[in-house]
């Protein structure tokens, strides 16, 4: 995945520079001084859209926003049992006028089919869900690609909005818009962090 | 496999009646004079928050069986001054028992969370739980770390529980013992309207 390493000056005179920052936020993760992490991108776009409440069921690649979120007394951070569970909260939340977000992984997307058809979309509720993509581009399990393999359809099969974010340079642009949609037009928005983004979890012998 | 054979005759003693959903819930929505919010689960216990009269403060589920009380935790963590009850069945509950940890952790102060317990699926067909012979769902909850619950014993002891509800200091569960009668009403299925209702009636939102 990653390109053959070159000095950072001659990548900076080869490259326009928004390619420069998706390769450099998909290669390592790490940043240069001007740049954002994806995580804080996620933190800082929930923060300016006022989006305070955030359950989630944790994931590897997730680790470190769940912790800047539970370090910023703006959110409230929790873990749920179950993402169903974090999806009725979020909703009640919602009605009670406070706006949150879900944040899970692809196999925890799998067992939303029933709430997001019998809940979220009938009702009209613009749940925010961040999945971290797990089961594609060098999974390990193959119980893992088969669940991530059902994610797309199901969300296509409700007519449901969803964007599967792969470079940095991108990444605010579709967290801020796809939450403004969200909440314009009450309806929920699913937004899949790719290994490209993130890095992904990989096999570590 | 034989049949479950359990019925609620067949459980676990305990000193509390079997009450009635329909005047429990009624008992309930009489004591709510501060547009308390009321999240009623799937099924009769919706009909029967529908029944009772409706508010502008009663959120009706059609679907998401389970999710009463992680509706009322966003809506009471939303709305802090804002007192919440969830009624929800014994059989949604036990779909979604992890939300009692949940709600235990965060401890909200306004929220109170009622069990309606008959044991049975009674929308389905009246087949028992797994849990109708062998579980006791209040000790389920104490056990999560709701520390205040406790099982009504009769009709008087209900409102008491909900008096003290109505200015608890952190969460309550009650969990009433009930027949298997239906539900007296039928909530129309208009999800739009009643959460733009309830969005209304919470003061979120104002009517066009």
């Amino acid at each position: 995945m990653a390109p053959a390493e070159k000095p950072m000056s001659s990548r900076k005179s080869h490259q326009p520079t928004s390619d420069r920052k998706a390769l450099d936020g998909k290669t390592s993760g790490e940043k240069a001084p001007h740049e954002q992490a994806w995580h804080d991108v996620v933190l800082e776009t929930f923060k300016r859209n006022d989006i305070r409440l955030i359950p989630y069921v944790p994931d590897r690649v997730l680790t470190t926003l769940i912790r800047t979120l539970h370090a910023d007394p703006f959110f409230t951070t929790f873990p749920t049992a179950r993402e169903e569970e974090a999806v009725g909260i979020v909703s009640g939340a919602w009605m009670g006028g406070m706006r949150g977000a879900v944040l899970m992984q692809t196999s925890g997307f799998a067992t939303l089919a029933n709430v997001l058809a019998s809940l979220a979309v009938p009702y009209q509720i613009p749940l925010i869900m961040l999945v971290s993509e797990r089961g594609t581009l060098g999974e390990f399990n193959y119980g893992q690609s088969l669940v991530c393999h059902t994610m797309r359809p199901v969300l296509d099969s409700l007519a449901m909005e969803h964007h599967t974010a792969t470079r940095l340079d991108e990444f605010e642009f579709v967290v801020d818009r796809s939450i403004k949609q969200a909440v314009a037009t009450q309806a929920p928005v699913a937004l899949i962090l790719s290994p490209l983004l993130t890095g992904g979890k990989v096999f570590e012998q | 496999m034989s049949e479950p054979v359990s019925k609620p005759s067949h459980r676990p003693a305990r000193n509390t009646k079997v009450m009635n959903r329909f005047d429990i819930t009624s008992r309930l929505v009489a004591k709510l004079k501060n547009e308390e919010a009321v999240i009623g689960g799937i099924g009769n216990t919706n009909f029967d928050l529908w029944a009772a009269g409706r508010r502008p403060q009663n959120f009706y589920m059609l679907g998401s069986m389970g999710l009463a009380f992680p509706i009322a935790l966003g809506v009471a963590l939303a709305q802090p001054e804002r007192r919440v009850f969830a009624l929800e069945g014994d059989g949604s509950l036990l779909m979604q028992i992890g939300c009692l940890s949940t709600i235990a952790m965060l401890a909200p102060k306004n929220l109170c969370m009622i069990v309606m317990d008959n044991g049975v699926y009674q929308i389905t067909g009246a087949q028992p739980t797994p849990a109708a012979a062998v579980s006791d769902i209040v000790a389920i909850a104490a056990g999560c770390g709701l520390a205040d619950s406790a099982w009504a014993a009769d009709e008087e002891d209900f409102e008491r529980l909900v008096d003290q509800s109505l200015s608890a200091s952190g969460p309550m569960l009650i969990g009433v013992r009930i027949d298997d009668r239906p539900g007296v009403g039928t909530t129309r299925r208009d999800p739009v309207q009643i959460r733009e209702r309830f969005m209304m009636g919470l003061g979120v939102r104002q009517a066009l």
